[in-house]
């Protein structure tokens, strides 16, 4: 059985309709497309931070949500961590105390130790300041960790790499590695980059304006040329 | 300086102003959020509701609260049989009526408090296993903090300075004298008009003391 799936439809005011359905059952999977393509909404929607008009969603052994039973399961009851795009730090708290804000959450299976997320992602010389003094890579590790230290059955990201310039990328490329080599955590990732995509992901779902257009591992599913949706940020 | 009516009316205003405070709080901050939050059909009519004690002259609500609280009017008698109070023509009624004519300034402070929290950092929250409670304590409350301690000193202020409400609630009695009442009173004594600048200074440096007490404390939260 695989260890996500996931099915919604909705139509949004301005139009725009999303019909998607798909499967995860390795370990990182992304779906890629151009911005404006739906990605994040399907995250959104995963995480429960919005109601699709029709959506299924079985995580592991648990249906989350089914609009056909009116089953919806809270964000907080899902154990599906989230890293946003714009890493959305607590600004009033430490980075000691963002790592540790979802630490409280009813155990998730996975057994994430703090002082080895702080080791992996170099956080010891961050602890005890505060977000608004940090850099952007920085911030990306601290709302990394922060998701890993909530213990989700799933990790979501939300354009990983974006906000960050090409030196950047590589090092948090880096750190996303170890990350996924170290907890085995199941991954889903947006993204409208090759780079990371051919580096992380073990199998691709290409989204194309609110449907899915192909999938397969990256070698396979992604167009061969170096073009990719990058332009569009 | 200050002859004992005088410092009677002091500390009666600063009494009645820190009930006000304390009393509306609770209202005022759940209020605060669900306008700043959430959209519902009759959301213009709890905002109409809400602020009509800013545009309603002060008396036509002191009337209003008047027609509810006195003593043989439902709610007076409700109060009375039940918790022995009596808020028309008492002390209480003070703490009534200013509660009522600053609340909309207090919601509007904390509203705008909570309209500036990210609503997305309260997304972020859940999906790390925080229930609505808990991020609303840990998140929108604090991040909101600047709001609502300006909507309290605003409100503190505001109860400083109410005349008109409590006049038609309360009216002139010695038991009952703030700032205001006791400078209006004393206008039409014999020199009363001399004697009545140490109250004014006195109402000048309170109210100049509150705002700088709020601007002093927003720069703090905010520099956190």
């Amino acid at each position: 059985m695989s260890h996500l799936s996931f099915a919604c439809r909705h139509r949004f005011p301005d139009g725009f309709e999303l019909d998607v359905a798909f499967e995860c059952d390795r370990r990182v999977t992304s779906l890629f497309g151009r911005s404006g393509s739906g990605k994040s909404s399907i995250l959104s929607i995963l995480a429960g931070l919005f109601k699709a008009d029709y959506a299924r969603i079985q995580l592991g052994d648990r249906l989350i949500a089914d609009t056909d039973q009116k089953l919806f399961t809270r964000p907080e009851h899902r154990r599906i961590g989230f890293v946003f795009q714009d890493h959305l730090l607590f600004p009033h708290m430490t980075v000691d105390a963002n790592l540790n804000y979802g630490a409280a959450r009813e155990s998730g299976g996975t057994d994430i130790s703090y002082d080895r997320v702080v080791e992996v992602l170099e956080l010891r010389d961050l602890l005890g300041r505060r977000p608004g003094s940090l850099s952007g890579g920085q911030r990306q590790r601290v709302a990394l960790g922060r998701a890993l230290l909530s213990r989700p059955e799933l990790l979501l990201m939300d354009e990983p790499l974006a906000a960050l310039d090409e030196e950047l990328k590589s090092r948090i490329l880096d750190y996303l590695q170890r990350v996924i080599e170290e907890w085995h955590i199941p991954t889903l990732f947006v993204s409208h980059g090759q780079t990371e995509v051919r580096r992380l992901a073990e199998w691709v779902y290409v989204v194309d304006a609110g449907h899915i257009t192909g999938q397969g591992r990256p070698t396979e599913a992604l167009p061969d040329s170096r073009h990719d949706f990058e332009g569009d940020a | 300086m200050f002859n004992e009516a005088e410092w009677n009316a002091i500390r009666l205003s600063l009494t009645v102003s820190g009930y006000v405070v304390l009393f509306t709080l609770p209202l005022a901050i759940p209020l605060g959020y669900v306008l700043a939050r959430k959209e519902f059909r009759a959301k213009w009519l709890v905002e109409v509701f809400l602020n009509l004690s800013l545009v309603l002259p002060p008396v036509v609500t002191g009337y209003m609260l008047l027609l509810l609280f006195q003593a043989d009017a439902p709610v007076g008698r409700f109060l009375r049989s039940t918790f022995g109070i009596r808020v028309a023509f008492d002390w209480k009624g003070l703490v009534v009526a200013a509660a009522v004519m600053s609340f909309p300034l207090m919601v509007r402070a904390i509203r705008l408090g909570f309209q500036g929290v990210d609503p997305r950092l309260e997304m972020a929250a859940r999906t790390l296993g925080a229930r609505r409670t808990r991020t609303f304590f840990t998140i929108s409350l604090p991040l909101a903090m600047h709001g609502v301690i300006s909507g309290s000193v605003l409100a503190f202020a505001r109860s400083l300075g109410e005349f008109g409400a409590t006049v038609m609630l309360v009216s002139q009695r010695e038991s009952t004298q703030t700032i205001p009442l006791l400078i209006y009173s004393m206008r039409d004594r014999v020199g009363g008009l001399d004697a009545i600048w140490p109250l004014v200074a006195v109402s000048i440096l309170l109210a100049g003391a509150a705002l700088a007490a709020s601007e002093f404390l927003e720069r703090r939260t905010q520099r956190r």
